[in-house]
């Protein structure tokens, strides 16, 4: 049912339209195909929940920093004040910030586990995704347990101003100990992910892969466009785009992430004659 | 409600070490005036403020700068290199704005490229090797966020240049001269003293980008200043920075060679006491530093441990004044 005017027999409530081919998708099956377009392999977003529910081994999860909620710094008001954005965020949501930590295992590897969430403020980094990945990261080096951070964000939280970007310094201090001590760090890049979360942690891993198609750029597309002035070319800053420029070790698809990261972390630790992390 | 609070302001307990200073601000509360955000913004990007290369040649000798990232290119908007500040070998890392219009085409307006954070950490690394301090002077509207910047991996070289100075195993002492424009600054402003010119700002996205995203207007650019907080003052409130280096009655672009003074001062002051602390020290006090950023509440959750003492308490000369 490609490009022509949506029918009325496709109501949203029940059906999407794909981006990409234009193939009209049953929401239901949609949603059991991970949010995944069963004709093109087009990647929607995907929740949180849904993305660890995926990549965890069943019933490992455990949640951590639950309850960490964002104080505002800088008396933030623009058209409402910040904390009014929190809390319809969090109405909307029903979780408190952009990112949700835990405990678990990937494939039998004990992980610190991070995945942010764009629906919640466009997935922006304030002081609570700050301290829960800063946390799990000093989880990781004190249990020696690997560390997987699933990004997808528009960057700095802009209402937190430069606490806001304090937070890069802060959560890269820590995977630098954690780099150290020889424990390994995998950044997953989702849909979309720029600013200073890509110009942070997201670039830090030792392995960095990314799903595909997802929006990759340190510049968001209207800062680019518009300071530069030009048209970019289709594709532009997008996952297959810095495949080819040497930026990702490879691209994934939603279906084989789970096993991927099994595999890399499996390797490592048979690898690690020492043992100094995965017990 | 709210239980506890992490790491709120780090306020004067953390600047302890700044204290016997008695040329720096170490309290928004010792300034007589208080320039209003949007005026900071002025200053800050005044074409006649000195710019790196001013305060290199004033502040330090036989300076000699080294170009490259070994990989791609010079980076005009990126000036390094090796000089003495009162005898003492440093390195020095800073952001070049120009003069004038055909200065500031040359250096790209002070916004590095990717290769320009990479000759930055090459230049850290040097530091590290010879064990020398590193000096970096912040004056970027931000990273060149251009296509080719994108290509040759902007993100990638910010977050390394970060990632290499939270580990650097040598003091490193920032002072951020006029803009400290986001990311673009902070892979230049990691360091265990960070200090700024009464009239720098230090923001995460530029008044007029802020505007334009939360305002839907650039013409909101002052309301959006003011409200970010992005000025020496509030930096100093915020913990952002350490401490504020005072500039001339009619400002830093009114006389260069006071401001440069005061600069000096305040460096071989700092370096003296980094230089006492043990490398060890340094990191964990910097790794603190960062660490403690952040506004929290978290309902429910027990006390946080004591912090660990701060390397400055060991030496007497160091302790607050009461
Ligand atoms: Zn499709």
């Amino acid at each position: 049912m490609p490009f022509g005017r949506k029918p009325k027999e496709f109501p949203d409530h029940l059906w999407t339209k794909c981006p990409t081919c234009g193939e009209m998708l049953f929401n239901k099956q949609l949603v059991r195909n991970l949010n995944v377009c069963s004709k093109c392999e087009h990647h929607f977003r995907l929740g949180a929940r849904p993305r660890i529910e995926q990549l965890v081994d069943k019933g490992s999860f455990v949640e951590q920093d639950s309850s960490l909620v964002s104080g505002d710094p800088l008396r933030f008001v623009d058209s409402k004040p910040y904390p009014e954005r929190i809390a319809a965020a969090q109405a909307k949501s029903g979780e408190k910030d952009a990112a949700i930590a835990g405990t678990a295992a990937i494939g039998g590897n004990p992980v610190e586990l991070v995945v942010m969430d764009f629906e919640f403020m466009g997935g922006s980094m304030g002081s609570v995704v700050g301290e829960k990945i800063t946390r799990a990261a000093e989880r990781a080096l004190a249990e020696r347990r690997a560390l997987v951070i699933v990004s997808a964000s528009g960057g700095a939280r802009m209402q937190e101003g430069t606490i806001a970007l304090m937070q890069m310094g802060k959560i890269v201090s820590a995977l630098a100990r954690l780099d150290e001590a020889g424990i390994p760090y995998v950044s997953v890049i989702t849909d979309p992910t720029t600013g200073g979360v890509l110009a942070s942690y997201a670039s830090l891993g030792d392995l960095i892969v990314a799903e595909p198609g997802a929006l990759i750029r340190f510049s968001g597309e209207r800062v680019t466009s518009g300071t530069v002035g030009e048209k970019l070319p289709v594709g532009f800053g997008r996952s297959e785009f810095l495949l080819e420029k040497g930026f990702l070790d490879q691209i994934v698809s939603r279906a084989q992430l789970k096993e991927r990261i099994a595999f890399f972390l499996g390797s490592f630790r048979a690898a690690s004659q020492d043992v100094r992390w995965g017990l | 409600m709210i239980d506890r609070i992490v790491g709120a302001r780090r306020g004067i307990e953390g600047n302890g070490h700044l204290a016997d200073d008695a040329n720096l601000i170490i309290d928004s509360g010792q300034l007589r005036t208080r320039a209003s955000a949007w005026d900071a913004v002025q200053a800050a990007r005044n074409i006649k403020r000195p710019h790196t290369l001013d305060v290199i040649t004033r502040v330090f000798d036989r300076f000699q700068e080294l170009h490259g990232d070994r990989g791609f290119r010079d980076d005009p908007a990126i000036v390094g290199g090796i000089a003495e500040l009162q005898g003492r070998p440093v390195v020095i890392v800073g952001e070049q704005k120009g003069a004038s219009t055909e200065e500031n085409i040359q250096r790209n307006f002070g916004m590095p490229h990717p290769e320009g954070y990479r000759k930055a950490i090459r230049l850290y690394r040097l530091a590290e090797k010879f064990h020398l301090p590193v000096i970096t002077l912040v004056d970027t509207p931000g990273a060149y966020p251009g296509p080719e910047g994108e290509e040759r991996g902007q993100a990638e070289a910010i977050a390394k240049a970060i990632f290499t100075m939270t580990r650097l195993a040598t003091p490193i002492i920032v002072v951020i001269l006029g803009e400290g424009g986001s990311g673009g600054a902070l892979a230049l402003a990691i360091g265990d003293v960070v200090l700024a010119l009464e009239n720098a700002i230090y923001s995460v996205i530029s008044p007029e980008g802020s505007a334009a995203i939360l305002w839907r207007s650039p013409t909101e650019a002052e309301r959006a200043a003011n409200a970010m907080r992005l000025a020496g003052p509030d930096l100093l409130d915020l913990g952002v920075v350490d401490a504020l280096i005072p500039e001339p009655a009619g400002g830093a672009h009114t006389d260069h060679e006071e401001t440069a003074k005061a600069i000096k001062i305040a460096l071989v002051a700092q370096l003296a006491k980094l230089e006492r602390a043990a490398t060890s020290d340094l990191l964990s006090a910097r790794y603190e530093r960062f660490r403690g950023f952040g506004t929290l509440a978290e309902p429910g959750a027990a006390a946080a441990p004591p912090a660990a003492e701060p390397w400055w308490r060991k030496f007497p000369l160091m302790r607050r004044r009461p």
